[in-house]
């Protein structure tokens, strides 16, 4: 397939922008670009075509069975784009006057009352534009809340290595050293090691419950009472909410602050880069470091992002909040879980979970007994699932476990498409007995087989080259 | 694999070399194979400090980012620069392409010679 640089005919065009009517104003000139861009002209016929061409290629959601750990790839209810598409939320703008924004301030208040309620915490922002920028907020409301009270030793935040990977990144962004202990055998929080980290220099813990490999860590209440004996605080990573929303709530847990990926758990469409929302909310003693908009608020106060960040995304989480209902939330979450332990319990017997205990929203597989038997890796079997009209899980991580494949099914798929992934698991496991250097060999179907990610991850090239 | 029997090995599967005060430090035959594709090494400069057990730089790979530790305590005196360019060296060449070359050195962390340290990566396999 070309590229749409490559359909570029030059003085090809469309022209929408009607002539202009007003007086011309021009950017000084030590603003202005030496040349023109290199942008492609191309009708528009072909320019829809060729998108059109570049969805036909692309595996989402929509299609099939996405089983992507850690990602919460679920189906969203086309009622949540419904509602973000009305044009009283996508026409007006933040400092319209109070009269035609006040539906929209209604959304941001509804949504944080039951956000709040949903999670047990006091307050909420909603300007973090994604996951990252939330731990990113949060983990700064920690540093201001020990800055406040003068208390400069605390320079360390503790991240488990089931964390999530953006955690130490996070902690590191805000200025602190990061201090990573490792997980007791059962795949939780090892308490020895935890105590050993935690003294007067501890700002705080950084924990995703349930964690990276699936598991809900049992000692949690042990945990947060231990970082707050030490002086610390709780940060609760939001990214596996999926598994307990409406169950339990991470302030009970004991969390001070949190985040949350509306645009995962709460219904927006995502791995594409965004938009997203990375709400952060936090106990009544953080809330006075609350990221919000100046301008908004009149108030002055830290901003992350202009006005009240990704607002459509909001919309789109109220409406499904509203529409599953105070039973609907935590049966989502439960069913999450059921699925997940059902297809895990379908396809051992040939991979193995790595835990072999029941699991929350999504599993892992260990193929190194596999990978050692037949010679084929988890990667192999990734590739093949591609030609089996699935897209593969997530593959090598958790790092705790080798040849990792990590599963989520999520709450939205079916005890049929349960059964067919199962045993599309279950004939490649055959397979790889059989005919592994088929396996190694594969996708034999797709678009693209084995793109060469070590050449393009040593020379990317980022730019399109005439 | 190959366990060279005139270097020390840490738990984390780095290896170490002192000779003459020096301490040059690389990653095992072992980590590289498990690793995979190197494409990244983040390397400290000359004059860091670095402490044996503590992160001095990390290797990314096409599966992950590891921390790379160092096996004693002491001053970075040399940074192998070839390996921003081509960090398959650490792949093709383990034992060949040392990372960093450690002076002054005030301790060495836990380390095992050849035979232990294989015994631990079969342990690890």
């Amino acid at each position: 397939m070309k590229l749409i640089f490559e359909k570029s005919v030059k003085g090809r065009g469309m022209q929408y922008l009607p002539d202009c009517d007003v007086e011309e104003i021009s950017l000084p000139d030590c603003l202005k670009r030496e040349e023109a861009p290199m942008l492609p002209e191309i009708s528009e016929t072909d320019l829809s075509r060729h998108y059109t061409e570049l969805i036909k290629r692309v595996h989402g959601v929509n299609c099939g069975f996405y089983p992507l750990g850690s990602c919460t790839m679920k189906y969203n209810p086309r009622i949540d784009e419904e509602m973000a598409f009305l044009p009283g939320f996508t026409g007006v703008h933040p400092l319209a006057p109070d009269y035609a924004t006040e539906g929209c301030k209604e959304v941001l208040d509804t949504a944080k009352t039951l956000l709040t309620e949903i999670t047990g915490m006091d307050d909420m922002t909603f300007q973090p534009a994604a996951g990252a920028h939330g731990e990113f907020t949060g983990v700064l409301l920690i540093k201001q809340y020990h800055d406040a009270r003068n208390d400069k030793k605390r320079t360390k935040i503790i991240v488990p290595d089931s964390a999530h990977g953006t955690n130490p990144a996070t902690a590191a962004m805000c200025g602190y050293t990061v201090v990573n202990i490792p997980s007791a055998p059962n795949g939780c929080v090892d308490l020895d090691a935890l105590k050993v980290a935690l003294g007067d220099d501890t700002a705080g813990l950084m924990l995703t419950n349930p964690n990276t490999v699936g598991i809900f860590d049992e000692n949690i209440l042990e945990i947060t009472r231990l970082v707050h004996e030490a002086g610390g605080l709780c940060y609760y990573d939001g990214a596996n909410l999926n598994a307990v929303m409406g169950v339990v709530r991470p302030g009970d847990m004991g969390f001070d602050c949190i985040h949350l990926n509306l645009h995962k758990t709460f219904a927006t469409p995502h791995g594409g880069g965004g938009p997203g929302s990375g709400a952060v909310g936090c106990k009544k003693y953080l809330a006075p470091y609350l990221p919000q908009s100046k301008l908004m608020t009149g108030k002055d106060a830290f901003q992350v992002k202009s006005f009240a960040g990704n607002f459509l995304v909001v919309v789109k989480a109220l409406t499904y909040i509203l529409t599953l209902g105070k039973e609907g939330i935590p049966g989502a979450a439960k069913n999450a879980v059921l699925n997940a332990n059902y297809l895990m319990r379908k396809i051992q017997g040939t991979f193995e979970p790595a835990f072999d205990r029941i699991c929350m929203h999504e599993f892992v597989l260990d193929l190194s007994a596999f990978k050692k038997e037949t010679g084929v890796s988890a990667l192999d079997v990734a590739k093949t699932l591609i030609d089996n009209g699935m897209h593969p899980p997530t593959m090598y991580f958790p790092l705790i476990v080798h040849e990792a494949l990590m599963l989520e099914p999520t709450e939205t798929e079916s005890r049929e498409t349960l059964d067919w992934a199962a045993e599309v698991y279950r004939n490649l496991y055959t397979l790889a007995h059989e005919d592994p250097d088929y396996m190694h060999a594969s996708p034999h179907k797709a678009q693209i087989a084995r793109p060469d990610e070590v050449k393009a991850a040593r020379n990317p090239i980022l730019k399109y080259q005439a | 694999m190959n366990f060279p029997k005139d270097l020390k090995y840490a738990a984390s599967h780095e290896w170490v070399k002192i000779e003459n005060g020096i301490a040059t430090v690389g990653i095992s035959d072992f980590a590289q194979d498990a690793l995979g594709d190197v494409v990244y090494v983040s390397l400290p400069n000359v004059g860091d400090k670095v402490k044996a057990g503590i992160s001095f730089g990390d290797v990314e790979s096409v599966k992950a980012v590891s921390d790379l530790l160092s096996p004693v305590s002491g001053v970075v005196c040399e940074v192998n620069e070839e390996l921003a360019d081509a960090p398959e060296n650490l792949n093709s060449d383990p034992y060949g392409a040392w990372i960093i070359k450690v002076e002054a050195i005030e301790e060495e962390g836990d380390l095992m010679d050849a035979e232990a340290y294989e015994a631990h990566c079969a342990e690890e396999e």
